[in-house]
């Protein structure tokens, strides 16, 4: 079965701005996916030519082996789409939305489990309108899921959510992975990516700057931190080889007949790679 | 399911939300009714005028329900990004629009009908003289301001700015097109131009169709429908998603 999503050197332009500028991924089925990059670093436009919303300048993008450009039905009643914000009927109530979008599909979700499934059930006949923030968004994830789709789109899907909600947020995209489902998730927050995505692409100024496993992702110049105390103080070792360095370590401390009290070996958060490459980034 | 059957499904929950909202209620219902009653009032016995007035009446229930309703209610469904929601999923577009239009659609019949009864039970204007008639000219202007309200949407730039776009077209024609009084009295300058547009057309079209009387049926038509032709251009070659 071929992946999910391909893309290959896609690139798009808004008049003398380019931007997405050669961005090549592949989406495995069932596979969690997560776009990461600051504001303006052209998520936003890739997931929407993956979307269908917009026509790229160059490229080529297959989306469940179909190009989304041709707005094939048959292709978006296999997607699912939550967009950064976007209205709801505001008189129409939970159920109503959710059982009226339903209808656009062959086989859609029964809505009343869908509606169940975020977590919605005690909101279902409220209007709309009436829905606090995280609540809407969770309104955004039912409609989207109503087509029982196998591929997801999330894009931002807690931007603005307190701590509470993005917790239930993040427990609905373990439960779409649960479901087998393939998730393309972008976000600013690092520690979504971290906890959320099976890969991560970080996207800085319309290019992939890195890709993979959030825990491994390119450690290249961010370094191990091992630490230790040494008569009530803390002593930091950065290294990019942190086997060499502990083995020497402990044997200088076994040498001298001392313990390393407080030993820490630390990988280098998603952050602090992030950090790192995107100011690498901005200095090409 | 079909296209024709997301269209019904679209119609029908556009039906069911129409009457949950106070103010559409008002500016597609009671407004006009308001109008004619008042109206009426003033001119209480005066049957030229009250001929005049029920057929005026209509054709501006017409323009509200489909116009200016829909050039409103588009512009915020466009940028609350309900319309991108939609395009978003399997609907069809065309379904989605046609849900939309045919609810506008039965407002307007409506509030057709409603005039012609306040008017002759009230005020003992006389039953259409051609239904069939009455019938064709309120479809062909509900066409006609239809595409016309979609395609003016696509030049409202945001939702505050909707109250103010249609109302900028909504009063003004309404005051020269002969809704209140025959436009036979207006200035040339402002009789050019209530000729040139559709409004003027189908209130004579109506007018005919209602109290009779000589209206000149055929042209009225033609041009309701010459402006139908163009609406319908603008409104699908500009139309904005988002």
């Amino acid at each position: 079965m071929p992946p999910a999503i391909e893309v290959t050197d896609l690139r798009k332009s808004y008049g003398d701005v380019e931007a997405v500028r050669g961005v090549s991924f592949n989406v495995e089925r069932g596979e969690v996916f997560g776009l990461l990059g600051p504001n303006g670093a052209g998520k936003t436009t890739t997931v929407e030519i993956l979307e269908g919303y917009r026509r790229r300048s160059a490229g080529e993008v297959r989306v469940l082996g179909q190009d989304p450009e041709s707005r094939d039905r048959r292709l978006q009643e296999r997607v699912g789409i939550v967009l950064q914000s976007c209205g709801f009927y505001p008189r129409a109530t939970v159920r109503e939305a959710v059982e009226h979008f339903a209808k656009a599909y062959t086989r859609p979700r029964d809505p009343a489990e869908t509606i169940a499934l975020v977590g919605l059930d005690e909101k279902a006949d409220a209007r709309t309108k009436e829905l606090s923030g995280g609540q809407r968004r969770r309104l955004d994830l039912a409609l989207a899921l109503v087509g029982d789709p196998e591929l997801v789109f999330l894009d931002e899907p807690t931007t603005g959510f307190d701590p509470a909600a993005r917790r239930t947020a993040w427990g609905v995209v373990r439960r779409l992975k649960e479901l087998d489902k393939t998730v393309l998730l972008t976000t600013h927050y690092l520690d979504e990516a971290q906890e959320l995505a099976d890969r991560v692409a970080i996207v800085k100024s319309g290019r992939i700057v890195a890709e993979g496993p959030p825990a491994q992702l390119g450690p290249g110049s961010a370094h191990y931190r091992v630490s230790y105390l040494s008569e009530g103080r803390r002593v930091e070792h950065q290294t990019d080889d942190p086997t060499e360095l502990l083995h020497r370590l402990t044997r200088d401390a076994l040498a001298r007949g001392e313990r390393l009290e407080g030993l820490e070996v630390a990988r280098p958060t998603l952050e602090e790679v992030y950090l790192e490459l995107t100011h690498e980034a901005d200095s090409v | 399911m079909s296209v024709v059957g997301l269209a019904w499904e679209q119609f029908r929950f556009e039906r069911k939300l129409f009457w949950r909202n106070p103010s559409a209620a008002f500016f597609n219902f009671l407004l006009p009714i308001l109008l004619l009653v008042l109206i009426a009032a003033a001119f209480a016995g005066d049957d030229d005028e009250l001929d005049v007035l029920v057929p005026g009446v209509a054709g501006m229930g017409v323009l509200a329900t489909t116009f200016t309703a829909l050039a409103f209610n588009l512009t915020l469904l466009r940028d609350e990004g309900v319309l991108k929601r939609v395009r978003g999923t399997p609907m069809p577009p065309g379904a989605y629009l046609a849900g939309l239009i045919g609810s506008a659609a039965v407002n307007a019949f409506l509030q057709v009908a409603v005039v012609v009864v306040i008017g002759n039970v009230a005020y003992g204007v006389d039953w259409p003289n051609d239904p069939l008639l009455l019938a064709l000219f309120t479809g062909l202007g509900v066409v006609c301001f239809a595409a016309l309200g979609v395609a003016f949407s696509h030049a409202i730039p945001n939702e505050d700015a909707a109250p103010a776009y249609t109302n900028a077209v909504f009063l003004p024609l309404i005051f020269i097109s002969g809704v209140f009084y025959s436009a036979d009295e207006l200035p040339e300058a402002l009789k050019a131009i209530a000729e040139a547009l559709p409004l003027k057309h189908l209130i004579d079209g109506l007018s005919e169709a209602i109290v009779g009387g000589g209206g000149d049926a055929a042209t009225a038509a033609a041009v309701v429908a010459a402006w139908a032709a163009v609406g319908i251009v603008l409104a699908v070659r500009f139309f904005r998603w988002e």
